[in-house]
């Protein structure tokens, strides 16, 4: 039961499980930001339209804490991955 | 550098009707949406809308995304479209925005003022087996069917008896699709009677109480196990296992503030408007001066009151730019409120007043 939880992919894009979540959230990286930087949820191509609510959440369960007051994260542009080659010719241009 | 007066981001129905609004008072309007076509939603809704005659009750939803056009035709003299245009970001220190057209075509704009009309996405809920094909968020099943003219597959578990659940599972069956099961975690129906009442006639049973267990298959969904859930939402032991290869998720959406966040618009969490959202003052204004809202992106509700809002956010922008005869525009302002608030009037609209209440504000500093 708990290993077929544990091997539910929470972000697709960078295939990380629920049981990989769980494991950094209990070590102390509760926070949205933390679980990125260890283990590059949020990175992808839908940068974390699919994963970042399912963690929030699991973050609030397993801390206690009301999901109101997770902070859900830094966002920075750019929104969805773009070519570096359409950067580099945007720039010559200018 | 281009450059333009208002950049409207997203072509659905909150970010046309800001587009209409505003060109129709000469501001020079740039509209940008990631999609190939512009309507977002609409084009692919072939049910027929409810609520008042003013907010075109009674009209299918593609048809309305087709009186938009039109309008959007008349005033194209004002309005520059990109489709297949994603807005990648917004730079706070100079107010550029960034965006790419297709793969390759990247480029940055600098607009006077901002409608975000960015829409919503699909919540996605964890179960073991959920990233086999052939499990997807019901909107894109509606858009595989109605736009695209595909369907997913032969049999069908619906997750989720609100109004996408029970209308997609009804499109589904036009299709010649086997609707298998409803599964519904609370113990009663979400969405409008009507819609249920239409596939329970044609048999299909609605599971209250059930939610999906697992899915199951090895490349691809060759079936799924639903579970009986307590008050609690946990198991009370009662499964059953159903001959299904597709799983649709009608979970509920989520607003798309990404853009919003980056802006550092003041957000709030609202429950009741399911996920973050702007706070925004009467007109759609968020904290940022030369920032709006307007449709789901400021809160998920329906496309009659995302058109009233981009009105309303199309407005706003203008007046802020100086265009138009300010006892016009104050006029117009009314009569959309007035539309608004019949919108959510009554007992249905109660959710959502609540939730628009917690994110309100009556005006921002200056």
């Amino acid at each position: 039961m708990s290993n077929k939880q544990d091997d539910i992919i929470i972000c697709r894009c960078e295939e990380v499980t629920l049981g990989e979540i769980r494991e950094w959230i209990a070590k102390g990286y509760d926070t949205f930001d933390e679980l990125k930087r260890v283990l590059r949820v949020g990175m992808g191509p839908c940068q974390g339209r699919g994963c970042r609510d399912i963690i929030l959440r699991e973050i609030a369960k397993m801390t206690g804490k009301p999901y109101a007051e997770i902070p859900p994260g830094r966002f920075r542009p750019p929104a969805k991955p773009v070519k570096l080659g359409a950067i580099a010719k945007a720039g010559e241009a200018e | 550098m281009r450059e333009t007066e208002v950049l409207v981001v997203g072509g659905g129905p909150a970010g046309l009707s800001a587009a209409i609004e505003a060109a129709s008072f000469g501001a020079k309007v740039t509209l940008m949406d990631s999609d190939l076509a512009l309507g977002g939603q609409l084009i692919k809704q072939t049910h027929k809308f409810f609520g008042s005659k003013n907010e075109r009750a009674g009209t299918r939803g593609f048809k309305i995304a087709e009186e938009l056009f039109k309008e959007l035709k008349e005033r194209e003299e004002n309005i520059e479209t990109f489709t297949n245009c994603t807005v990648t970001g917004y730079y706070k220190e100079d107010g550029v925005v960034s965006c790419v057209k297709g793969e390759d075509e990247y480029f940055h704009v600098k607009p006077k003022k901002i409608v975000m009309a960015t829409g919503a996405q699909e919540r996605i809920i964890p179960f073991p087996n959920n990233h086999l094909p052939g499990v997807y968020g019901a909107g894109a099943v509606q858009t595989l069917m109605n736009v695209y003219g595909v369907v997913p597959g032969e049999r069908v578990l619906m997750v989720g008896a609100g109004n996408i659940g029970l209308i997609v599972s009804y499109q589904l069956m036009q299709a010649g699709v086997k609707v298998v099961g409803i599964v519904e975690a609370m113990n009663k129906i979400g969405g409008y009677w009507v819609h249920a009442a239409k596939v329970r006639r044609l048999g299909v049973p609605i599971y209250l109480r059930h939610t999906v267990k697992e899915a199951i298959g090895d490349r691809f969904v060759e079936g799924a196990v639903i579970q009986e859930i307590d008050e609690k939402f946990q198991p009370t032991g009662n499964e059953k296992k159903l001959d299904v290869d597709i799983i649709c998720l009608a979970v509920g959406l989520t607003p798309t503030c990404e853009l919003l966040w980056q802006a550092g618009c003041k957000m709030s969490f609202v429950p009741q408007l399911c996920g973050y959202v702007a706070q925004r003052d009467k007109n759609m204004r968020t904290s940022h001066p030369d920032i709006w809202v307007a449709g789901d992106a400021a809160g998920i509700e329906e496309a009659s009151s995302a058109m009233v809002e981009g009105r309303i956010a199309g407005l706003g922008v203008v007046k802020a730019l100086g265009y138009g005869a300010p006892e016009e525009i104050q006029g117009r302002l009314e009569e959309y409120h007035m539309r608004l608030a019949d919108l959510r009037g009554g007992e249905v609209g109660a959710k959502i007043r609540e939730g628009i209440a917690l994110c309100s504000v009556e005006s921002w500093e200056v």
